[in-house]
């Protein structure tokens, strides 16, 4: 009875993220530069919240705060009800490059989490679970500078996703990859946050990108950032890319940021 | 049924091999370049040259022709896809190229004696050396090898602690950085003198002073390695739980050793200056010390044969790093070639 407890994997559920009045800017050179200007925002346990707004505007320093690498200047986050004061394994992000190790394996990338809690003599097969979900599992051992750009991006995924994330922090994690790599992971990504129900919060600046995963889009407005609309996208998944009520949502979001001249 | 694949298989190398016999052109013309060398060192008599005459000259014109035939034999029998024989052929030039060489260098010398003779010794001359005083050469690099040890190992132990620990800590870094750029660019052989009365014997002189040459290198490239590593790598490690000596020994350690690497490759090179230079001045043993020895006895073949072990014995230590290498860092093969 003890053993079977012990083996099964762990129940991923999402925790609910709260951003209360956060303002944060950049030193640069002795000046106060503002990124985030009054931030707040509520994400329920299990949602899939995009984060959309121009280049350079803040939304991965917002992400930065979240994953807790570095602390705002004023204002709280808090993951289910509790303050997010440092990093933490239940909330990962997976960046815009891969990161990968080039000096380590594939498998040993995706490792990296339950190795550095001391975790991997004794749940490694943890590793081989999350290389399958990724579809990975023939690549184990190769090294991140045989894989292809989209490879190497899934391969991040399943290091983040072996420490069964309960808010997975995506930035930008398809922005470098060519348009048909991107199409087939936005699909693979959505299915994942549908299986494992993990809270998934998404930064992006591509208007279709974000309204194809999210349930939910949050228009941000040049730097410092601001909350400047909310996008409710209650399609049911899986969606369809030439669904034409996609199109009416693109059409007010590009009105929202301004960039509807040319529809 | 293995039997069977042997007979098979040596009845396709068979055929293969007498549909693609081919003459090797470059080795039969090394060959008879070789016999060449091998003829003139038997026929053509040495020059008298005051003292004595040269010894071993026909060990060493037999030698040349035993080369030469040796090197028809490989070319005419068309096994050219034996891996030492695809490496022989590789050589072919290089052969070619030693023989002209070689038979300047003997008529130069042994036959005409046109470089005054006791400081340009002819080829045969080294066969002496080596057969005669194979034994203190011998044990002049095994003391030569022991001391470089000695002194390379830790200073590149010390130089790899202090980059790390400086490319991690600030603190340090701000203590240790002005005395690695005061100290640093001093060549250690500047500090032989002083070393020799600081130090209780010449020998442990040597060892830190070695060790002071590897150092330096060692411990500007592993800091600059450490500091140089992608912020984003720490990033990853940090949301995943890791803690502080988890980036250092399993994040900045492995990120910097390819420029570890080429730390150790410069250390290398410098040690090996200062172990002929301290050899030479104080330490009365080793290649350095022999090198010089040999020179004072104006016994120049001693030294040619000498240089020749240094050359070899210096150049494989560092084809072994570059071997360990691209053991450790099968991911990034060819930064620096060797």
């Amino acid at each position: 009875m003890v053993a079977a407890a012990v083996l099964e994997k762990p129940e991923t559920r999402g925790a609910a993220l709260a951003v209360r009045g956060v303002n944060h800017h950049f030193d640069l050179d002795g000046a106060a530069l503002p990124v985030l200007d009054g931030i707040d925002l509520d994400v329920k346990a299990g949602e899939f919240v995009a984060l959309l707004g121009p280049s350079g505007c803040g939304k991965s320093t917002l992400l930065r705060l979240v994953a807790g690498l570095e602390p705002p200047a004023e204002g709280g986050l808090l993951a289910d009800g509790e303050p997010i004061v440092g990093p933490s394994p239940s909330r990962i992000v997976v960046f815009q490059d891969p990161t990968l190790y080039p000096w380590r394996t594939v498998w040993n990338n995706v490792a990296l989490g339950l190795q550095a809690r001391g975790l991997l003599k004794t749940q490694g097969s943890r590793v081989d679970d999350a290389l399958q979900r990724v579809g990975l599992k023939a690549f184990g051992q190769a090294y991140p500078h045989q894989l292809s750009g989209g490879m190497a991006q899934r391969a991040a995924l399943a290091r983040a996703l072996v420490n069964d994330p309960r808010i997975l922090i995506l930035d930008e994690p398809l922005g470098k990859l060519d348009s048909l790599t991107r199409i087939a992971m936005q699909s693979e990504l959505v299915e994942l946050w549908q299986r494992s129900g993990f809270t998934a919060l998404l930064v992006t600046h591509d208007v279709e990108e974000a309204l194809f995963m999210a349930s939910r889009i949050v228009v941000l407005s040049e730097r410092p950032a601001r909350i400047k609309a909310e996008i409710v996208n209650e399609l049911p998944y899986p969606r369809h890319r030439g669904d034409p009520r996609l199109a009416e949502l693109r059409h007010r979001a590009l009105a929202l940021l301004g960039l509807d001249a040319t529809w | 049924m293995s039997s069977a694949e042997v007979l098979s298989a040596a009845a396709a190398g068979g055929d293969a091999g007498t549909r693609s016999w081919r003459l090797w052109k470059t080795g039969a013309a090394a060959a008879a370049l070789w016999a060449a060398v091998g003829g003139v060192t038997l026929a053509w008599p040495n020059v008298e040259v005051g003292f004595s005459s040269w010894g071993y000259t026909r060990e060493f014109g037999a030698a040349a022709l035993a080369f030469a035939a040796l090197l028809l034999l490989v070319a005419v029998s068309g096994a050219g896809r034996l891996r030492p024989v695809r490496a022989l052929h590789r050589a072919g030039p290089w052969l070619l190229a030693l023989a002209v060489a070689v038979g300047a260098w003997e008529i130069a010398t042994a036959k005409l004696a046109l470089l005054p003779s006791p400081f340009f010794a002819p080829p045969q001359s080294l066969i002496e050396v080596y057969a005669s005083d194979y034994r203190r050469l011998a044990d002049s690099l095994a003391n030569s090898l022991w001391l470089l040890a000695n002194g390379f190992l830790l200073g590149a132990a010390a130089g790899f602690l202090t980059g790390v620990a400086i490319g991690w800590s600030r603190g340090l870094g701000y203590w240790v950085h002005p005395v690695l750029r005061f100290l640093g660019p001093v060549p250690s052989t500047a500090l032989l003198p002083m070393a020799f009365f600081f130090f209780p014997s010449s020998w442990s002189a040597a060892v830190f002073l070695i060790a002071l040459a590897t150092w330096f290198p060692v411990t500007v490239l592993t800091w600059s390695g450490v500091a140089g590593v992608n912020r984003a790598y720490y990033d990853v490690a940090r949301t995943m739980g890791a803690s502080e000596w988890f980036l250092v020994l399993r994040v900045a350690i492995p990120a910097a050793l390819p420029q570890v690497f080429v730390g150790l490759f410069m250390g290398l090179g410098a040690s090996f200056s200062v172990l002929v230079a301290a050899e030479m001045m104080g330490v009365k043993s080793g290649l350095g010390w022999y090198l010089s020895w040999a020179q004072g006895w104006a016994s120049y073949a001693n030294m040619y044969g000498a240089l020749i072990v240094m050359a070899l014995v210096f150049s494989g230590l560092i084809t072994l790093l570059f071997l360990g290498r691209d053991r450790l860092l099968a991911w990034q093969k060819g930064v620096v070639k060797w």
